[in-house]
């Protein structure tokens, strides 16, 4: 049986560990190479990395950190952040991380999910969505919808049938992150993880909101979500990763324990 | 030398990090005398069938690969690289290398909740010994990918099974040769360790 996956998310910026609240308020945390090195030890199964580097002429530093973290991490990885062309996916496969991640440029550009997936395969391109809760209408009638730049440009795009897409396009797993919660440490976003893990037939990773074990136990299960993304709870040594697959082990959710 | 086969099928170079990281020398070869003059043999993979035999015709490495495998020295497939040892792929219905009797089925599950492609970490159950098991045990987890699945016509080629939705073969070993359908360089430190036990395995079972 398949186990349920924990995957941590490293906000990385000019090559330094960030985290955002809100997606606004950043703040810079540490090495991500060392952080990942001791998620990877500690029993972690997967790892995302958010080049969120806001000039275009620093962003060879995240190709330095990604080459680093392949080196000495043996667990699936995946790269986001300013991913616009497969040229630039490419690269970022090519300096050792084993998937990709878009969002924004997906959205303006649909059509680079299709060339990415053509280019590397379905299964190494990960859609990330940025959602926004809003009132149901006619655009949207799921009453969540997309934005883009750091959850501040609504896009007048329904979450839904955008998840629903972007799989028909060629994407191989979603990432479901809800703005709405991000960086509230109140807990996911189930509503919305359950509403796209039932329509799509990819793996959706739900995202923002992490903040007790409770959290996770909730979107997995409830949320039907087939992993769950924490960043805060372990950034700041809250929690640890073997501490937090146990404790969902002992409240029934399948999860790889065995790794040393 | 170890040599990776290119045959344009993935990350080959993870698998080169991986070998180096076990202190093992290899080295990445698209050429069928290198192939052929190597110690062992790693041909990882991921993407289509269809395209991994075809490149391997254009280039000739399915003859270089055949004559690799008679001469008994150690030989590792992984993910992709496991199926095209078999004689048969649903995949592009695409004639594979033969290597080992059986063919390659899509999954068609009856619990239409489980996702194709498998995705994740998921365990193994080991039927047989096999010296490049030595430190790994029924119950570890691995990390799959895929969405066909080997069938060999021989149970004792069957190492180890795995569940989604019902058994399929996971690690597949006939003479000098061992595959698995998951990323073991991709697997933490259980899958590094059946590398690292590839790299000294002297292709006797």
């Amino acid at each position: 049986m398949l186990s349920k996956r924990i995957i941590a998310c490293l906000d990385v910026r000019e090559g330094q560990l960030a985290k955002s609240v809100k997606f606004v308020d950043t703040r810079d945390i540490g090495d991500p190479i060392a952080k990942a090195k001791e998620y990877y030890e500690d029993g972690l199964d997967e790892l995302v990395f958010y080049d969120i580097t806001a000039s275009s002429d620093k962003r060879d530093i995240m190709l330095d950190v990604v080459e680093a973290v392949a080196a000495q991490v043996y667990i699936p990885f995946s790269v986001g952040g300013g991913i616009r062309t497969v040229e630039d996916a490419n690269r970022l496969l090519w300096a050792g991380a084993e998937k990709i991640n878009v969002n924004s440029a997906a959205v303006l550009r649909p059509e680079l999910i299709s060339e990415c997936a053509y280019a590397i395969g379905n299964q190494n391109v990960v859609l990330s969505m940025d959602i926004k809760q809003v009132k149901v209408s006619d655009t949207i009638p799921s009453g969540y919808e997309v934005v883009i730049n750091g959850g501040r440009t609504p896009m007048g795009l329904d979450a839904l049938a955008w998840a629903l897409q972007g799989e028909a396009l060629g994407a191989g797993e979603l990432v479901v992150n809800s703005i709405d919660a991000d960086g509230t440490k109140a807990g996911y976003e189930i509503n919305l993880t359950r509403m796209i893990a039932e329509a799509v037939s990819i793996p959706v990773i739900a995202s923002g909101g992490a903040g007790k074990p409770e959290h996770l136990l909730a979107v997995l299960t409830e949320g039907k979500a087939d992993a769950a993304l924490v960043a805060s709870m372990l950034h700041f040594g809250e929690y640890t990763v073997s501490g937090l697959k146990q404790w969902l082990h002992e409240h029934g959710v399948k999860v790889r324990l065995k790794y040393a | 030398m170890l040599v990776i086969v290119d045959y344009d099928a993935g990350n080959l170079r993870s698998v080169l990090r991986a070998c180096e990281h076990e202190g093992i020398p290899a080295c990445i070869s698209a050429d069928p005398q290198e192939i052929m003059d190597a110690d062992r043999l790693i041909f990882p993979g991921v993407g289509s069938a269809e395209s991994a035999v075809d490149t391997l015709h254009a280039r000739g490495l399915d003859k270089a690969m055949r004559d690799f495998f008679a001469t008994g020295k150690p030989m590792l497939g992984i993910c992709l690289g496991s199926q095209i040892v078999l004689q048969k792929s649903e995949e592009g219905h695409r004639d594979c290398l033969g290597l080992v009797e059986g063919v390659v089925e899509k999954f068609d599950l009856a619990d239409k909740t489980l996702k194709v492609p498998h995705i994740g970490w998921n365990e193994v159950e080991i039927l047989r010994p096999h010296p490049l098991l030595s430190r790994i045990e029924s119950g570890d987890e691995f990390y799959f990918v895929h969405s066909y699945f080997t069938r060999p016509a021989n149970a004792e080629d069957v190492y180890g099974v795995t569940d989604y939705g019902g058994r399929f073969c996971s690690m597949l070993g006939h003479k000098n040769l061992f595959a698995t359908q998951f990323h073991l360089e991709k697997s933490g430190k259980k899958g590094l360790s059946i590398l690292a036990e590839f790299g000294v395995w002297d292709g006797c079972v």
